[in-house]
């Protein structure tokens, strides 16, 4: 074992790689990120969809979850890999298409994350508001969603770790993020066993540090139960 | 957009034939994974409840460890980096039988199990303790405690988080392209590179995972309802996955 093709390319691998700032568009959290809040907005309109009185918005809704819930998404990457050239009429930066990808599916996991969240809400609270003259439209905005957030945060928290994971799939579709990375240098140095170890370990300390996190807050502030 | 469609690119050539034998790959490494990932789903997830702690802290490193770090990476590190490291002998003996899958299956399989392990944990842990506690006072060993009284009550309540796990399971299959396994949705895009049609192969290999999902869901909902404990609440609805 030889680690020092983990030191000679540490910057790439873990500023270009990682973090995403460099040459050229790539990174595992710069399209993390950004995808976790794209997602948690269409997220919220799928989930508020689904809890809606009238039918025509609630099927779709529960339509567009089921969808999702039931393709893997290397094949939701493909679709919009092969799909965006055909509609749009030109390609788009792989950026794009991994960042449109993502939020896209991300949206139905997280659309049902907002609508336990609506539901872990105690059904007086509406009540309440509806007596004191609140519309229904006021009654979510200022009673329901503020409180709905703070029980959502440990599953927006689980489900943010499993979109950092996810993202190592953008590299199918030649995405420079993390696990891409590692590939490059690996085609460079035939160094696979140190490569795919050191970033299982950033992997690995990225998401266990987040899940331990996620639990000292979960302790501390325990989200209040209806 | 003015997009022609020619579905018949579906069945003409050897599109038809691709398509079959992807699907039958993807059923093939997932049944293999789950029976994997189930084994050691129920044996760690059980360990992690057991009053020896060195057992289930055994468990719990294995959980964290296998969890925590994204099913691709460890496709790569099954695949390319491990097999150059094992005596040639065993080397050769793999690449002579489809190595690339059975470090896919293996990857799944070990990678699910940890998946596997939490609901497990949590289906005990959902049991009162008064259960455990009244199978010890009729003389059972903490062995046939689990054997007898808690597995197959465990069993029968995960049944709705573990369905979620084994689609979970069966769509993580579709990873294992990334090491060369010719499952569906590899399949998939080797009709679209031959015939130029991402439209259909695509929609082909999407209604095919729909499909299987909704089977094995019905499959799973059946086996719940045949094996229900009378009088216990039976929780039909899927949790979060």
């Amino acid at each position: 074992m030889d680690f020092t093709v983990i030191l000679n390319n540490l910057q790439f691998l873990l500023v270009q790689g990682f973090l995403g700032f460099g040459t050229f568009a790539g990174g595992t959290l710069r399209l993390a990120i950004p995808a976790i809040f794209l997602g948690f907005m269409l997220g919220t309109l799928v989930g508020l969809g689904r809890l809606s009185h009238l039918f025509w918005i609630r099927i779709p809704a529960a339509i567009y979850v089921e969808f999702f819930r039931g393709v893997p998404l290397v094949m939701v990457i493909f679709w919009f890999w092969f799909i965006i050239p055909v509609v749009l009429g030109m390609s788009l930066p792989e950026y794009s298409v991994a960042l449109a990808a993502f939020v896209v599916f991300e949206a139905a996991y997280l659309g049902e994350i907002v609508r336990a969240g609506i539901q872990s809400v105690p059904r007086g609270q509406v009540e309440a508001a509806g007596a004191t003259g609140l519309t229904r439209t006021q009654t979510m905005r200022h009673v329901v969603l503020p409180q709905a957030l703070r029980n959502m945060i440990p599953a927006l928290v689980t489900q943010f770790i499993v979109l950092l994971k996810d993202t190592s799939l953008a590299s199918i579709i030649g995405y420079v993020d993390l696990t891409k990375a590692a590939q490059i240098v690996n085609n460079r140095e035939i160094r696979p066993f140190e490569l795919y170890l050191f970033i299982a370990a950033v992997y690995w300390v990225s998401s266990y540090g987040m899940s331990s996190l996620a639990r000292q807050f979960e302790n501390r502030w325990p989200s209040a139960k209806s | 957009m003015i997009y022609h469609f020619d579905w018949s690119v579906l069945w003409s050539g050897q599109s038809g034939q691709w398509l079959l034998s992807g699907l039958l790959t993807t059923i093939k490494i997932s049944a293999l994974a789950w029976i994997l990932a189930v084994a050691l789903g129920i044996l760690s997830g059980a360990l992690r409840t057991v009053p020896l702690p060195p057992l289930r802290w055994l468990a719990l490193s294995y959980v964290e460890f296998f969890k925590n770090v994204p099913l691709l990476v460890w496709m790569f590190f099954w695949y390319f980096a491990l097999p150059p490291r094992l005596p040639d002998a065993i080397q050769d003996w793999l690449f002579d039988h489809g190595a690339e899958f059975w470090a896919g299956t293996f990857a799944l399989g070990v990678y699910h199990g940890a998946r596997f392990s939490e609901v497990m944990r949590s289906g005990i842990q959902s049991i009162p303790t008064t259960q455990f506690e009244a199978a010890m006072s009729t003389g059972l060993t903490t062995t046939q405690a689990y054997r007898h009284v808690l597995l197959p009550i465990a069993l029968r309540l995960i049944i709705p988080p573990a369905t979620n796990e084994t689609l979970n399971l069966l769509k993580n299959s579709s990873v294992a392209l990334t090491i060369g396994v010719a499952e569906l949705t590899f399949q998939t895009r080797q009709i679209e590179t031959y015939t130029a049609r991402a439209f259909e192969a695509l929609t082909a290999g999407t209604l095919i995972y729909l499909i299987l999902c909704l089977t094995i869901a019905a499959l799973m909902a059946w086996v719940e309802k045949r094996w229900a404990i009378p009088g216990m609440i039976a929780r039909s609805s899927r949790t979060e996955g």
